[in-house]
């Protein structure tokens, strides 16, 4: 299922699911001045007048977007998942609690940021939005995935937080394969009966390399990718248990993330081995993205060790 | 207010923020007189069901355009509405009910600024300057300097009235709506007003009367 063609980076998505929106009137879209970034601009730069450019400004940007849900727009707000962060009471109290559904954005989460350093590697983005009532959280894998997920949301009937990466990741979704995904329903993009990975965005890439590692050991590995985190598939989590061996791996914290949402589904559905990838109780720093995730163990080597450490248990 | 009683979900109304959530029972008691509400509904403020919640939320509430409590949030929904009737060709206005305490919160400056950039004048802040909040007097709490000069500064019109003046506060809202461009009006109040005992009181901020000064406050607003 995968290819690897030419690569992008999932908010180049995002920015293409705008556009592709952008015939439905309804459609607003709300910046705080990193358009450049969360891609944003290409909207603006076609439909001004339906484009409104809060200065740096978070918490006002989030109620702006609630006020205009009021009256009947979708409003699509971005900016970097740290500063989404900003917004969060905003978000909780003004958009999820009053059922207004506006659609939060933010881009450059993760370790996967890189240069930026460790005030914009936001690794809590996912965990903090999971625990809002309503409110559907993604994080896609790669631009087709982002762009056909957005597109996704225009008739979605919840509020949701999806995040993006900054940087280039490889092709996981051909156009068609992404067109058909759905909101909360996770991808397999590999069958296995030995062992199950569950990743989410740019560790998706990441959870294929360790697949293909195992396999030319013996080891048939499952690989999903769950892209939304919130409503989570429990279906296909629970289908993974009967593997006996579960691995997520996440460019987030392994508190309240992925693991965190598989784990609470398994300990009640399915208890089963697992290990967590992802950052453990640590703020990154600057450096190349692929230098960072190493230091920060979110590797392809790392997630096929502990497929084996739990498969020599 | 473009209100219709009869109706009010119509999409094309005004829109009233009561951005100070807390003074939901001002809001209750007209949305009764207007019959949206009954008796009934009014016995259950704040308990458990009801209709009336302890904040002003518009999943609970018919006749409620938002959802507050936590201060701060409402001139920047109310913008929202602003530029949402600017998008559909729409005459209907936006009025934000904001607190003397509740402009402390950066967020109302965030939108202040906002308002002007993006050029709303479909939209009205009305500042209920009571000099009271939460813990104490605004001035002992933190000081919020001159308003007036605060939203002058953003490019707003400003009005300052008597918020006990009747006709002063209908024509400043008729000036308002007409102007075109963004309006604070900033009203002085006192709170509890009309009740030697609650006059400027910060004890009751928050506070129910008991029965024997229930009575004499009847007495005396009688």
């Amino acid at each position: 299922m995968t290819g690897f063609a030419e690569p992008g980076a999932s908010r180049d998505g995002y920015g293409d699911a705008l556009l592709d929106m952008a015939s439905d009137e309804r459609v607003v879209v709300l910046e705080a001045d990193l358009g450049k970034s969360t891609k944003s601009c290409h909207f603006r730069a076609e439909y001004p007048e339906r484009t409104f450019c809060l200065g740096i400004a978070e918490q006002n940007m989030a109620l702006v977007g609630a006020g205009l849900a009021e009256a009947g727009k979708v409003p699509f707000a971005s900016t970097f998942a740290i500063f989404s962060e900003r917004a969060f009471e905003q978000f909780r109290n003004g958009i999820a609690r009053t059922g207004l559904v506006v659609h939060l954005c933010g881009s450059h989460g993760g370790m996967h940021t890189g240069q930026d350093g460790s005030s914009a590697q936001s690794t809590e983005d996912l965990g903090i939005f999971r625990t809002l009532p309503e409110v559907t959280v993604m994080t896609p894998s790669d631009r087709n995935s982002a762009r056909s997920l957005t597109r996704k949301l225009l008739d979605h009937p919840k509020p949701s937080y999806t995040r993006t990466a900054r940087n280039k990741t490889r092709e996981i979704y051909t156009e068609e394969e992404a067109e058909a995904l759905e909101i909360g329903k996770a991808s397999v993009l590999r069958e296995g009966a030995d062992a199950s990975i569950i990743a989410c965005g740019v560790m998706v890439e990441r959870a294929l390399e360790a697949a293909e590692t195992l396999a030319a050991k013996g080891i048939d590995t499952m690989v999903i990718d769950m892209h939304t985190i919130k409503p989570i598939d429990r279906e296909a989590i629970i289908r993974a248990a009967s593997s006996g061996a579960i691995v997520t791996a996440e460019d987030h914290s392994v508190m309240g993330g992925l693991g965190s949402a598989v784990a609470e589904v398994l300990v009640e559905e399915a208890p089963t081995m697992m290990r967590m990838i992802g950052v453990r109780d640590k703020f990154g720093e600057s450096g190349s993205p692929m230098d960072i995730m190493d230091k920060m163990g979110l590797t392809s080597e790392n997630i096929a060790s502990k497929v084996e450490e739990l498969l020599s248990k | 207010m473009r209100f219709d009683p009869e109706n009010p979900d119509w999409d094309d109304r005004d829109r009233f923020i009561m951005s100070k959530g807390h003074a939901s029972p001002a809001v209750y008691s007209i949305l009764r007189d207007l019959d949206v509400l009954t008796d009934q509904d009014l016995d259950g403020f704040r308990s458990m069901g009801s209709v009336c919640q302890g904040h002003v939320d518009r999943k609970w509430t018919r006749g409620v355009d938002f959802s507050a409590g936590s201060l701060g949030m409402g001139l920047s929904f109310g913008l929202g509405s602003a530029l949402a009737a600017r998008l559909d060709g729409s005459e209907r206005h936006t009025w934000v009910l904001l607190g003397d305490g509740e402009i402390q919160e950066g967020q109302i400056w965030e939108a202040a600024m906002a308002t002007t950039h993006l050029e709303a004048g479909n939209i009205t802040a009305i500042v209920d300057k009571n000099r009271i909040q939460n813990d104490n007097f605004v001035d002992e709490q933190m000081r919020v300097g001159d308003i007036s000069s605060k939203f002058e500064s953003f490019g707003w019109d400003v009005i300052e009235v008597d918020g006990h003046s009747l006709s002063d506060v209908t024509a400043a809202l008729e000036r308002a709506r007409a102007s075109g461009v963004a309006t604070a009006i900033v009203a002085d109040t006192v709170k509890g007003k009309g009740v030697s005992f609650m006059e400027d009181n910060p004890a009751f901020h928050g506070a129910a009367p008991n029965d024997e000064q229930y009575a004499t406050a009847m007495e005396e607003l009688a």
